[in-house]
């Protein structure tokens, strides 16, 4: 049962990675016994498993995920909403009023619009339909303020680090809120729009360096540096 | 053609620009150099200059156009009025059109396209400068394009051209040779399954001389494969070399 890569080698769509008796995981198919990558990516083995983690990959909606999106048309019943995946998401206008929708007396502008961003989660998703969302849980609707960066969904995983220990490091840094949209979308609300950059700054950090080892030291490093040297423009300024 | 000004191969075996026969064109690739598409590739084969950008997926319009049970892949090959001689009207002519299928036809193959239904991709191929052989470097940059994209793939697709001019068969066509020479086989190849995904043929050839022609085909699309890997790893790679 020969592999022909090692761990972490970055592979292209159709590379031959194992022959025999494995399993296939992430962004890999079968022929028979032989295990091809579909992505490129790098190379990762779990036990019997073979997964790609992809460095190039778009956002597949899932059932349960928080995603961040655009409103893009407000329909009769509910929004057609962005949200960074091949298929358009529906937001039903029931979600958002939480009684029933009445056409006659809500005009559903007001409470969306066209441009408006909302965190939400994927409530109902398969192959012959649109994801459809709901805000009906604590934290989820319209969002009023803060800032939006776009990355690789992907590298979601990336920003949070082992068990969320890189999303805690910078909310402990910066003093900002993050809300990660696993579609690649983040949204960062902090007390001032300086606090707010440091933590877009680290994400981009993140986002450019995520395959290369060590990712958290730097990024704390790099955080802690910039505060230092904010502090002495802004005292210097006094 | 019946009057050759000058000889296609010399004494030497030599061809017009030095190549021997069984010889690829220097060939320079990039990858991800348009910000704004999705995917994208660059390719330089001797004086063809390509530039392949991709797409999506996402939801198809107009709509109708949408399949039920798997994505659409739409395909646009074009040339730039600067990319001949004599200027080449913008308009998409017969030829591009033809190419533009053949170009989808040789890349669906390798999608998985069953994976995202209702949805669509778009290539867009333009050739800046155009010296024989594109449809061959459009497949090769395009398909290095969509991996670069992220789409889910079974394999890349390499693509060469091969052929017979002065009674010898000859590698990798340049322009002169293609409207002079008496045989044009273009070749696209899916290297991992060896599977071909596209063979035409222009001219006249034995079925002899149609076998060797096409393996020396194949041959180039090896080669022309690990400048596709090369390429599209060497994105990632200058990334980690710039920190370490």
């Amino acid at each position: 049962m020969p592999t022909f890569f090692e761990r972490r080698q970055i592979v292209t769509p159709g590379d031959l990675i194992a022959e025999g008796d494995y399993i296939t995981g992430e962004n890999t198919y079968a022929e028979g016994n032989r295990i091809y990558a579909s992505r490129i990516g790098i190379v990762e083995y779990d036990n019997k498993k073979i997964n790609v983690v992809a460095l190039r990959a778009f956002y597949i909606p899932r059932v349960g995920d928080i995603v961040i999106g655009t409103v893009v048309e407000v329909g009769f019943n509910g929004w057609t909403v962005y949200i960074n995946a091949p298929y358009e998401a529906l937001l039903r206008a029931s979600e958002v009023l939480s009684r029933p929708f009445k056409p006659q007396k809500d005009e559903l502008s007001q409470f969306l619009n066209v441009g408006d961003l909302v965190v939400a989660k994927i409530s109902a998703y398969d192959r012959a339909h649109n994801p459809q969302l709901s805000v009906s849980e604590p934290g989820l609707g319209k969002i009023t303020r803060g800032q939006i960066i776009k990355i690789t969904s992907t590298k979601i995983p990336r920003v949070i680090g082992r068990k969320g220990s890189m999303v805690s490091m910078i909310t402990q840094e910066t003093g900002c809120q993050i809300i990660l949209g696993l579609n690649g979308v983040i949204l960062v609300t902090g007390k001032n729009p300086e606090d707010e950059e440091l933590a877009l700054m680290a994400i981009r950090k993140i986002e450019e360096e995520s395959h290369i080892s060590g990712l958290t030291d730097r990024v704390t490093q790099m955080l802690k540096e910039e505060k230092k040297g904010g502090k002495i423009k802004n005292e210097s300024k006094n | 053609m019946s009057q050759k000004t000058e000889k296609l191969i010399d004494k030497k075996g030599l061809r017009l620009d030095g190549r021997k026969p069984d010889e690829l064109r220097p060939i320079k690739m990039e990858v991800g150099i348009l910000s704004n598409a999705e995917g994208s590739a660059y390719i330089e084969q001797g004086k063809n200059k390509i530039l392949a950008a991709v797409f999506g997926p996402k939801e198809m319009h107009p709509k109708h156009l949408a399949l039920p049970d798997r994505m659409v892949i739409r395909c646009r090959y074009h040339m730039a009025p600067f990319s001949v001689q004599e200027r080449k009207s913008p308009s998409p002519s017969r030829r591009e059109i033809e190419l533009s299928k053949v170009i989808r036809e040789s890349l669906e193959p390798t999608v998985f396209m069953e994976y995202y239904p209702r949805t669509g991709i778009d290539v867009f191929i333009e050739v800046l400068q155009a010296d024989g052989s594109t449809r061959c470097a459009s497949i090769t940059a395009a398909s290095v394009a969509m991996a670069d994209a992220g789409i889910p793939m079974r394999d890349l697709v390499a693509a060469c051209s091969a052929g017979k001019v002065d009674d010898t068969i000859i590698l990798d066509l340049m322009d002169a040779e293609d409207k002079l020479g008496s045989a044009d086989v273009p070749v696209a190849l899916m290297p991992n399954h060896n599977a071909v995904t596209l063979l035409q043929m222009d001219g006249i050839l034995t079925a002899e001389e149609f076998e060797k022609t096409v393996s020396l085909a194949l041959e180039g699309c090896q080669k022309i494969y690990a400048m596709q890997k090369e390429a599209l790893k060497t994105r990632y790679v200058s990334v980690k070399e710039v920190e370490e």
